[in-house]
């Protein structure tokens, strides 16, 4: 019927799932606040919990008869437990039902664009789910012997190579679970590093633009943060960055792309600043995404690097994981990477390679965890890899950073006025827009664009970070979004601006069509209620 | 797009990236291929495994072959909980966010402490993650004090992870597959800032917290159990005890082996530590309308707000195993957990009396177990475990691979996937290895 309905079309077709619920009307063009009409009795229901929804006496669960002589007395009754646990009493069905309709109140990337700047968002191809389902994966005990293990000791072995090739750093370990993990054991080596030489160094770098998890990272690794600044076109602070090295320095720890999306030109001075005080250079690898097949930070200069499986190569991010967090090293850390590692060993018999796990690394940090690392994201990121090989994975960055730099322009078109970039530059994969313009002509703060876009469907970009961007918007829309999508975008934000123009409050009141509206968040920190009272 | 760019290149975009750091070639990996080859090349590399769908397997050491029921397939490979990232914004993840909530209800509950929260990455780095906590909890306190009856995987986690602490591990002795009750009394001081053991331990033991608890806090110590949240169905709970901190592996909760992950750790402490929690925590609240909802909430603990002052550096943990445990958790019900808990101790003790009646095979020890035991074989353990498999019986894990004095000792786990007759079938095949074994090394 009006324009506005056909532009929001792409976005209001893929949402189905989440606004689908009978008696909630979206929000009129022309002025009138949206409402809410009417609950649906569904609709009350599904905010109750499987707690709520139990039964004394139903179930689920058919036990295996027991085929063995009944013994007592197995364990002193000191240790038993005296009433059962309070789990929820449910037959099969109304579990089923009760998720179904739980999953209906999650927006997902598979309904809709989802822009979360540095979380890498792309699409998640639905072979990696049944090749990592196959029984030859799933059904592997991680304590099998190698010898029959030797199908997931190769897959192993053979994406720590392909990711050593992305990095351009020749050693990798799959071990750690995700990118913070990936941090901790990169900030670890360097310890083990310079322990080694007989330097005791305090101190890490981290950019004012860093990822939280960089300065959390330092802290439990025992040592000191240290900030770097930002100069004016979003680079490290080169000045800065000399000022604060000394031989005091183990390492920087850097993203590049950064978290403002941009690719830090001085690259090849910082990285001769920090090696020149003996320090390490360690690679954030959240923007990864960016530069595949173009440059490798192993060729950037530097030592460590992690990868998160779950953004560049495709691991489905699960609501909150799981995740991968693998890294590569240069030669002067391999010695200390936590074990036991893949290795291939040629027999030299005329036999075939065999894949073993070598524990035998008298320098390694030793583990981070148990067993061999996430290889379920393993087997998902190796047919991702497989799947678009050499030209493909280069093609992928630098779709990236074609979507990015095209989104960044059509909203310079659409709404560069009130939302303009924050750096004026080429962006690499993602790229922040600063609502400060938007918050004084307006009225509304970033946090209220973002509560608006939910209407339309869209899953908003990542907001108030990084932290130096007034009222910042980080939007990363990957290379698997089409232009079409990117422009509806582009059109709903322009859209949102102007509906704030003639009523702000439209805005600051959102959303409306949501399973629930805006919560109190201030409420649930103050009074925490983290479980279900039984 | 070019055009609305302004660029006139794909080249152009990359013109920040300095000439010599450019790769300038393409990278040295195979051209991509169909979907179809994709598949049967991974297809081909799984059929090289030996899976417990292949042989008879009686491992276990941290992770078990039980059974995973096919609703949990069906609502783990629901789009709306597989590709949604962390729950940044809660008006349109209520259902992720409320499956955090009754998952943390269900480890509460498991584990008898009142706060939980939503996964961490897996056990170990569980484990090291609440030595953490200890250690921001009493800094002044520098000794940690570690069973060696604690997961190998876990003691070396916490050692490796710790290196930048202060804090210094020390290692309590078994005594009959127990943790040393005297040897605890003997390390403890006010020095002293956790004890860390495990529930059932890595030979099986049913350890007896009763004893081992106060002792730790009397003397001021935070105590941190690992523990089994499949045995928790029939043992008395953790929190029941005054343990501060339970942790544990949360595969055998509806997760799959996946040759070692991804699974979940689970984290559960008392309220006084609730501030000083790792990881996400989803709390129940309203919105404007006054309608129910859930947020993760205690932000301010978490490293995207706190940085460097952060509770952990956490940041994606495993929500999505964290959702198969709560499901598993729902089908097995109230009476479920007690029923599996019971078969898996009868049958367990069925297992450990049928190999202890097997010429040269002796019980390690004579503790209470719930579904893993140990023995001792009077034959080299790898030459053993080598015959069985040839026999298509995994007997279970040499223990000498992680614990040098047990260096003839086996460590079988017996789940419900496990009946009689595979028992049965373990006791002869594992007889009859080992009766060839020391007929090859003359006495």
């Amino acid at each position: 019927m009006t324009k506005h309905e056909d532009r929001a079309e792409p976005a209001a077709a893929a949402s189905t799932s989440l606004h689908a619920d009978p008696g909630v009307e979206r929000g009129q063009p022309d002025g009138d606040r949206p409402v809410r009409l009417t609950e649906t009795a569904q609709q009350r229901d599904r905010a109750r919990t499987i707690s709520e929804k139990s039964q004394p006496g139903r179930r689920a669960f058919v036990a295996p008869a027991l085929d063995v002589p009944e013994q007592a007395g197995l364990l002193p009754d000191h240790l038993r437990r005296s009433e059962p646990a309070r789990l929820p009493e449910l037959a099969e069905p109304e579990i089923v039902r009760h998720y179904n309709r739980l999953s209906k109140r999650n927006f997902d990337l598979d309904t809709g664009f989802y822009p979360l700047g540095s979380c890498t968002m792309k699409h998640n191809p639905k072979l990696h789910e049944r090749v990592a389902a196959l029984p030859g994966h799933a059904r592997l005990h991680p304590l099998q012997h190698p010898r029959r293990a030797q199908g997931a000791l190769r897959l192993m072995w053979e994406l720590q190579n392909a990711l050593g090739e992305v990095a351009g750093l020749p050693h990798v370990s799959l071990q750690p679970s995700a990118g913070s993990h990936g941090e901790l054991a990169g900030v670890l080596l360097t310890r083990a590093y310079h322990e080694e030489r007989g330097e005791r160094r305090t101190k890490v770098l981290t950019p004012d633009t860093a990822h939280g998890t960089n300065p959390a990272t330092v802290t439990m690794a025992g040592f000191e943060v240290v900030k770097v600044g930002t100069d004016d076109r979003g680079g490290v602070d080169v000045e800065d960055l000399k000022a604060k090295t000394s031989d005091e320095v183990a390492c920087l720890m850097l993203t590049n792309p950064n978290t403002l999306g941009l690719f830090d030109p001085a690259i090849e001075e910082i990285a001769h600043v920090v090696h020149d005080a003996g320090a390490t250079l360690y690679y954030d690898g959240a923007n990864l995404n960016a530069v595949m097949g173009r440059t490798r930070p192993g060729d950037m200069g530097f030592d460590i690097v992690h990868f998160n499986l779950h953004k560049t190569f495709t691991q489905p991010h699960g609501g909150g994981g799981p995740g991968a967090g693998p890294i590569a090293v240069s030669e002067r850390i391999e010695p200390f990477i936590p074990r036991p590692q893949v290795v291939r060993r040629e027999p030299g018999n005329g036999a075939g390679p065999t894949y073993e796990l070598d524990y035998d690394r008298p320098r390694s940090i030793g583990r981070l965890r148990g067993f061999q690392g996430n290889f379920g994201v393993f087997v998902r990121s190796y047919a991702y890899i497989l799947s678009l090989g050499s030209d493909g994975l280069q093609e992928a960055s630098e779709t990236a950073v074609l979507n990015a730099n095209y989104l960044m322009a059509r909203l310079a078109e659409t709404a560069g006025e009130h939302l303009p970039p924050a750096y004026d530059r080429t962006c690499m994969h993602e790229f922040v827009l600063t609502g400060g313009p938007m918050k004084r002509a307006l009225g509304i703060r970033t946090l209220d664009l973002a509560k608006r876009l939910l209407d339309y469907g869209f899953h908003p970009p990542t907001v108030y970070f990084p932290l130096l961007v007034e009222e910042a918007l980080l939007i990363e829309p990957t290379e698997t979004e089409t232009r079409e999508t990117l422009d509806a975008f582009a059109e709903v934000i322009a859209e949102i601006l102007a509906e704030a123009a003639r009523d702000p409050d439209a805005a600051r009141s959102a959303p409306y069509t949501t399973p629930v509206r805006r919560l109190d968040e201030a409420g649930a920190a103050k009074r925490p209620v983290i479980r279900q009272a039984l | 797009m070019l055009a609305a760019i302004g660029a006139e290149s794909i080249d152009e975009l990359f013109a920040d990236v300095p000439e010599g750091v450019r790769l300038g070639r393409p990278l040295d990996l195979p051209e991509g291929k169909p979907e179809q080859e994709v598949y049967r090349y991974l297809r081909d590399l799984a059929a090289l495994n030996v899976t417990t769908e292949d042989e008879v397997s009686f491992l276990g050491a941290g992770m078990y072959d039980h059974y995973v029921p096919a609703l949990i397939d069906s609502i783990l490979s629901r789009s709306e909980f597989l590709t949604p990232y962390t729950p940044y914004q809660p008006e349109i993840s209520q259902g992720g966010l409320q499956v955090m909530f009754e998952y943390q209800t269900a480890i509460s509950e498991l584990t008898g402490l009142p706060v939980s929260n939503a996964s961490v990455y897996e056990g170990p780095s569980a484990v090291a993650a609440a030595g953490y906590l200890a250690k921001l909890h009493q800094p002044a306190r520098t000794r940690f004090l570690v069973s060696r009856g604690l997961h190998p995987h876990s003691r070396e986690t916490l050692a490796s992870t710790s290196v930048g602490w202060g804090t210094a591990i020390e290692e309590l002795a078994l005594a009959d597959g127990a943790t040393d009750a005297d040897a605890l009394e003997q390390a403890l001081g006010d020095d002293v800032s956790a004890v860390f053991l495990q529930y059932p331990n890595f030979l099986g033991t049913v350890e007896d917290l009763d004893v081992l608890v106060p002792a730790a806090k009397a003397a001021g110590a935070l105590v941190i159990v690992q523990c089994d949240p499949l045995a928790l169905g029939i043992l008395r709970p953790p929190g029941d005890f005054g343990v501060d901190v339970a942790v544990g592996e949360g595969q055998t909760l509806g997760n799959r082996l996946d040759f070692g992950g991804p699974s979940f750790g689970f984290f559960a402490s008392h309220q006084a530590y609730l501030r000083r929690m790792p990881g996400r925590i989803a709390g129940e609240t309203t919105d404007v309308d006054g309608r129910r909802g859930f947020v993760l909430t205690l932000q301010t603990r978490e490293q995207h707000i706190r940085r460097e002052k952060a509770t952990h550096n956490i940041c994606t943990a495993q929500a999505l195993n964290a959702l198969a445990g709560v499901i598993y958790l729902s089908w097995l019900g109230r009476a479920g957990l007690v029923e599996l808990g019971e078969l898996m101790l009868q049958r367990t003790a069925y297992a450990r009396a049928a190999l202890a009646a097997v010429d040269g095979v002796e019980p390690l020890h004579s503790q209470p177990v719930v579904r893993e035991f140990a023995v001792t074989l009077d034959a080299d353990v790898d030459a053993v475990v080598e015959r069985c498999a040839a026999e298509g019986v995994n007997p279970g894990y040499a223990l000498g691979r992680d614990l040098p004095e047990f260096e003839h000792g086996l460590l079988v786990a017996i789940t419900e996937q496990r009946s009689k007759a595979d028992i049965d079938r373990l006791a002869r095949t594992l007889g009859a290895a080992v009766a060839a074994e020391r007929k090859q090394v003359p006495a």
